[in-house]
């Protein structure tokens, strides 16, 4: 009773409700009383704007859902009924298109600052593998989503994954048939991807819940890569910390105006963005005779289709390369434990690790340009070299932030 | 809570026994969930034999038939075609077809029944993708060794004219040829052959 004593007892309706429900408790812990590092600075606006883009996405979702049809003989004619008919359909559908792709942008940015504040080091371990969860959450949903339109695209992507599955030796031909549930990809297909499409965006919200209630155990960190709650002062605040309400709430309004700017631009000027976020092929319907001369998976995807097409046969199967594509991301569950720097910050890591951070998110992003590109000699030497930088920023991290020397850390947070 | 007279071996064997049952009837329960993912009785059905006309086909052309949702090609194969095949041998993976993907009668060189006409499934053995038909020979983007195939688009595998697989590509095996027959000279039965009658 202590706790809540401290606090002026919540008087009428809300009292009614407080007694009722912990309401005062929860708005405490989590926003007035919950307290940030005073320096978060510019890289801590991607988490809450990604919560922001989730809440558009199943807002928009929701509303595409009520004039959409999960049938092939209809599924292309719906989205165009939806682009040309429904009122206001057209801005539903783009904000829906637009937001995938922008929540990944957040997202792949959202990660760029754990690996820069080394924010998966110990304690945050459990708090980063969610996040990784939440990750193939958000593939398997634009996944699913994708085969929706019923496009070309659509449907020899989805034909190029789920036969992935294929390549697993032994049970790989019944293991794709339960996937599609037909010898190809169909109506049947097509009616449980929607539903999972449906489905995992509730997951998300759940798993985003519990990568917050994880956060708050934990506490943020900051570009110092400093525990804020070593330091307090005599009514045990930590010294270098703000509560995040109302200082974070501000000033992530501020990014929400300056993201919802950037993303109207996109969305009214270049929905499709030059065949990046919608791919021309897509505005064909599917024909399961004829694939397109030239497909790659959307944007976001690319590095990992890179990998795969960079890894030759082995003893006549291609799972290699499957399986390389999936370690790709599967190795980022282990990152907490690769690290072995006495710091977390990159600010005060050493050379090795700036280097091998930077090459690494170069190897990304030429990796991301390859899967684009149409297969050639050339383009699949040099995947094959950037799928090798990918891995030995994983791989070699014990050796690397053992061997270097690092910097000392200040106690108190710098700005 | 009244603890006394309580048994603790007695009590684990329960919960043992109560676990186990459960696991049992949920690992039950289970079955319908996963079995309504398969191929339903329609999509089973739809795997019925398919006829494809090849009268109208001419020399060096591609046709495609749908069977059981996927493209069947017919090649109607030039005599220039077919000598090139043999030339082709020392660059494919598999060039004697040993790799059973295709019917015990088109264990051939040709990989066929009738030389000139070329049936095969038109999905890249790799991951699933409709190869392009490129029946030229020498073109610019394929070189100048290049004496017709096919090109996957999507991972850059090959094939030559007998739908064998190039080395160094995706793709690890020739690709599948169904079992067919003729029925006359000019009409092919796709997904029946004579063993089947």
């Amino acid at each position: 009773m202590s706790i809540e004593s401290a606090e002026p007892t919540p008087t009428g309706f809300l009292g009614w409700v407080d007694k009722r429900f912990p309401i005062m408790r929860v708005w405490n812990e989590h926003l007035a009383e919950y307290y940030a590092p005073k320096n978060m600075g510019f890289w801590s606006f991607f988490g809450s704007l990604a919560l922001v883009v989730l809440v558009l996405q199943i807002l928009t979702g929701v509303w595409l859902a009520m004039s959409y049809k999960p049938a092939a003989t209809d599924a292309f004619a719906s989205v165009e009924y939806i682009m040309r008919d429904v009122n206001w359909g057209w801005l539903l559908r783009y904000m829906h298109s637009t937001g995938a792709s922008f929540f990944f942008i957040l997202v792949y940015l959202h990660m760029f600052r754990g690996l820069l504040w080394g924010s998966y080091k110990n304690p945050r371990e459990l708090l980063w593998i969610i996040g990784v969860l939440l990750y193939l959450a958000m593939m398997a949903t634009a996944f699913f989503g994708y085969l929706l339109p019923w496009g070309q695209m659509s449907y020899w992507g989805a034909q190029v994954i789920v036969n992935l599955f294929s390549a697993v030796p032994g049970i790989g031909e019944s293991l794709s048939t339960w996937v599609r549930g037909d010898y190809v990809i169909s109506d049947a297909t097509l009616n449980r991807f929607y539903a999972f499409h449906y489905l995992i965006p509730f997951l998300i919200a759940g798993l985003v819940f519990v990568h917050i209630v994880a956060l708050h155990r934990v506490g943020s960190t900051n570009p110092d890569g400093i525990e804020i709650k070593k330091l307090k002062d005599a009514e045990g605040r930590p010294l270098d910390g703000i509560p995040f309400h109302p200082y974070y709430t501000v000033k992530d309004t501020v990014g929400i105006v300056v993201f919802a700017a950037i993303f109207s631009a996109v969305l009214f000027f270049a929905p499709d963005f030059g065949g990046l976020f919608l791919e021309a092929p897509n505005f064909q319907p599917a024909d399961p005779l004829k694939t397109p001369v030239h497909i790659a998976p959307v944007w976001y995807f690319t590095p990992y289709y890179a990998m795969l097409r960079a890894i030759p046969p082995i003893a006549a199967s291609q799972f290699p390369g499957v399986v390389v594509m999936f370690a790709a991301i599967l190795i980022m569950f282990f990152l907490p434990w690769l690290d072995r720097s006495p710091v977390r910050s990159i600010r005060y890591k050493g050379i090795l690790s700036k280097t091998f951070l930077g090459a690494f998110v170069v190897s990304f992003v030429v990796l991301a340009y390859l899967g684009m590109q149409p297969a050639s000699d050339l383009h699949t030497l040099l995947a094959r070299i950037f799928t090798g930088v990918y891995f030995a920023y994983f791989l070699l991290m014990p050796i690397y932030t053992k061997l270097e020397k690092t910097k000392p850390v200040p106690e108190r947070v710098t700005t | 809570m009244n603890t006394q007279g309580v048994d603790p071996k007695r009590r684990r064997v329960l919960v043992a026994a109560t676990t186990a049952v459960g696991v049992i009837g949920a690992g039950f329960v289970a079955v319908p969930f996963i079995s309504s993912l398969t191929p339903r009785a329609r999509a089973r059905a739809a795997g019925a034999p398919v006829e494809a006309d090849i009268s109208k086909l001419e020399p060096g052309a591609l046709m495609r038939v749908k069977w059981r949702g996927q493209p069947i090609w017919v090649v109607s194969r030039t005599e220039e075609m077919l000598t090139a095949l043999p030339t082709m041998d020392p660059r494919l993976v598999d060039p004697t077809s040993e790799v059973p993907h295709q019917p015990d009668y088109c264990k051939n060189p040709t990989r066929s029944i009738k030389p000139e006409y070329f049936v095969a499934i038109g999905i890249c053995t790799h991951l699933g993708c409709s190869p392009t038909y490129r029946p030229e020979f020498a073109p610019e983007d394929l070189g100048a060794e290049w004496k017709g195939g096919w090109f996957c688009p999507c991972h850059g595998s090959k094939f030559d004219l007998a739908g064998r697989v190039f080395k160094g590509v995706p793709a690890p095996t020739n690709l599948w040829i169904p079992k067919h027959r003729y029925l006359n000279d000019t009409t092919i039965l796709v997904g029946e052959d004579a063993g089947a009658a």
